[in-house]
């Protein structure tokens, strides 16, 4: 047994980005295109309330809602909140505080900034109105914020068609979160060997199987692997299929194999491509060896050794 | 009906930061700790659930790499919830009351260190009106808090009296709940100065200071459930559930009476908690302002212990934090420390979607 060393835990930014494309049914598409056109659309329920942001389905009754209404662009702030370190995406890059307002006509409030110069300036049950963005295309960013307003109240909710020409059906809501990536301890075992172009895999206590990669359990027991087990670096092809599409940023040419590998020494295959050789020859048994990518960090694929191929019993349990 | 217990429980260290462990690494002594606690081994469970979150982890289908801790081949009856552990708990309670299973593993396990917590939690907002805007989560709170503030005074006619809500209190909560925890070996965090010295502090985001807001950090939680007399058999005193119901309210927060949880009330009166009074609650508030709406709603008298285990305020790990609250409750009583308890646990901004269990031990 190799004693498992303890190793600096591996780490890498992750980030995960990604367009969500939304589709608007009527009601939102009225209110979104309303926005771009500077004009605040609610939603008036079956017991007469106004719902501003206008939804489809009524939260308390779950009627189904269309009868558009017109508010005003001024309201009052029903609660707040100060944020003095304004983060990335959010409506303004200069401190500023979190506003509920209810719109003058409306029954219920919308989430938005308010600009002011500091918290002592905000308070609940103050005036304010909308602030436009300059350019504007349909989206609840065409407000750009609130901003104090010490003008008399709006009228009442006035009927509203919700026809616009060129009206949107869709936004685009670009999301994007950074993480950073750390492994765990197994897998930044497994790694930190891969770089010496030595590969480890984990034996279980209790069912003596040695799994690769090591996550650091045994999915069969349900116990941790602790005892590290340096297997390959060759090995058979258990099982494989041939690829014929052709992925996006992988410069390699198709049609190719991809393989389960039954590494020697483990006993649960791992997946990889497999070189040098025609695609059509590849098969079952084959034995295989590592060829190194250009940094080492790991194999870039696999290619045949010129043994003889591999007898079926003695993969058939990692098929 | 069929009667149904948490017979075990077991959790992590909660910590900032574990990023020496992979999500699996973390979980698996906690699986252990329940499991060891009742005798049995993970192939010996009947159905087993869990709870946990993609967005955290930056991963699709990040639960899958977690189920190498349980045993999953040859094949188990599993299912899994991306929420809190506490509803993989109520998922499980059902299928016990089926009678298809006799014991459940529940456990779910979150690790905010990997990314930005306050950024990740806006990607379960509303994605046309709200989510653009990117409102963190502690922003979200505070507007509920100042709410309540502008409230001033909370009233419910009727039942354990009034509840004033001022910074003094909300410092009281904190000030509270991390006392408390100096007696959790799991806390996060422990022990505080007094509420007066708190609020000589800066605000994070006003009306919330520091103290007002749970920390962010890492943590599993498991429990095992059984049924009848196969409860009894495992454990000396089980912590029998006697009602659990889960509500939510309208996704927009504008809709919403902020400084009222209409939904726990009523997830808490079909539990039957209004049935007779109990003597425990663990009520998941990650904020202190949400803490005094909760024990309004609830009915908290100044007799119920509240929290005892410093609650979400001294440890509240993503997915685990709710399931925790049951555990403490039920370990409360399988010490023989609470007779009648009552468990809450919630998700979502401002207290959106609430979950309440009433947990009793037998008299021995």
């Amino acid at each position: 047994m190799t004693p498992a060393p303890s190793p600096e835990v591996l780490q890498a930014p992750l980030v995960v980005e990604f367009p969500f494309t939304r589709s608007l049914g009527p009601v939102q598409s009225a209110f979104l295109t309303g926005l771009r056109e500077h004009t605040v659309l609610g939603v008036r329920t079956t017991d007469g309330r106004v719902l501003v942001p206008p939804v489809e389905y009524d939260p308390v009754t779950a009627d189904e809602l269309a009868d558009l209404v017109e508010v005003a662009p001024t309201g009052t702030v029903t609660t707040w909140a100060w944020n003095p370190s304004p983060r990335r995406g959010q409506p303004l890059g200069t401190p500023f505080a979190w506003v509920l307002v209810r719109l003058d006509g409306a029954d219920t409030a919308l989430l938005h900034a308010l600009d002011a110069p500091g918290p002592d300036a905000v308070r609940t049950g103050m005036r304010v109105r909308i602030r436009w963005a300059a350019e504007r295309e349909g989206a609840i960013t065409d407000i750009a914020c609130f901003e104090p307003y010490d003008g008399a109240e709006g009228g009442e909710a006035v009927p509203h068609r919700g026809a616009f020409t060129d009206p949107v059906s869709g936004i685009v809501a670009p999301a994007r979160l950074d993480y950073t990536y750390a492994p765990g301890r197994a897998q930044s075992r497994y790694l930190r060997a891969l770089a010496d172009h030595t590969t480890y895999g984990e034996r279980c206590p209790s069912c003596r199987k040695v799994y690769v990669p090591p996550r650091g359990a045994c999915p069969t027991c349900g116990v941790a692997t602790e005892e590290q087990v340096e297997v390959g670096p060759r090995g058979t092809v258990t099982t494989f299929c041939i690829v014929n599409i052709k992925a996006r940023n992988l410069d390699i040419e198709v049609p190719y194999v991809y393989a389960h590998i039954a590494l020697d020494g483990a006993d649960l295959a791992l997946h990889a491509r497999i070189g040098g050789i025609p695609y059509d020859e590849v098969r079952m048994g084959l034995r295989v060896e590592p060829v190194w990518s250009e940094d080492g960090r790991y194999p870039d694929h696999y290619r045949p050794t010129g043994e003889p191929d591999a007898d079926y019993d003695t993969y058939k349990e990692m098929l | 009906m069929r009667e149904v217990a948490i017979v075990a429980f077991g959790q992590s260290d909660h910590r900032r930061d574990t990023a020496e462990t992979s999500e699996v690494e973390m979980l698996m002594p906690v699986l252990h700790q329940a499991l060891d606690a009742v005798g049995l081994r993970a192939g010996e469970i009947d159905f087993t659930c869990s709870g946990s979150c993609d967005y955290l982890a930056g991963r699709a289908f990040s639960f899958t790499m977690a189920l190498d801790g349980v045993g999953a081949w040859p094949p188990i009856s599993e299912s899994h919830v991306e929420m809190d552990g506490a509803w993989a708990l109520y998922e499980a309670w059902t299928r016990l009351l089926t009678g298809e299973a006799e014991t459940a593993l529940v456990y779910s396990y979150g690790k905010s260190s990997p990314g930005d917590l306050r950024e990740v939690l806006t990607r379960q907002l509303d994605p046309y009106y709200v989510a653009p805007l990117w409102p963190d989560s502690v922003s979200l709170a505070a507007l509920q808090a100042q709410a309540l503030l502008d409230a001033e005074v909370t009233r419910d006619r009727g039942g354990p009296g009034d509840i004033v809500a001022d910074e003094r209190a909300l410092a009281g909560v904190a000030a509270r709940s991390r006392t408390a925890a100096e007696g959790n070996p799991h806390a996060q965090l422990a022990g505080s100065p007094p509420p007066e010295t708190l609020l000589d502090e800066p605000y994070l985001v006003r009306p919330l200071r520091r103290h007002d807001c749970p920390p962010v950090g890492d943590g599993a939680a498991a429990v095992v459930l059984a049924a009848g007399d196969t409860a009894r058999r495992l454990c000396r005193r089980p912590a029998w559930i006697r009602g659990m119901d889960h509500r939510t309210e309208a996704h927009s927060l504008g809709v919403r009476d902020l400084t009222r949880s209409p939904s726990s009330r009523l997830a808490a009166e079909r539990a039957g908690a209004f049935e007779a009074p109990v003597d425990l609650a663990e009520l998941h508030a990650p904020f202190t302002s949400q803490e005094l709406i909760l024990r309004r709603e609830l009915r908290l008298g100044a007799d119920v212990r509240v929290n005892p285990s410093g609650g979400a305020l001294a440890a509240n790990p993503m997915m685990a934090a709710g399931l925790i609250r049951l555990g403490e409750a039920a370990a409360a009583i399988h010490r023989g420390a609470a007779d009648r308890a009552l468990a809450h646990a919630t998700s979502g901004p401002c207290l959106q979607q609430n979950l309440v269990a009433v947990l009793e031990g037998e008299a021995s």
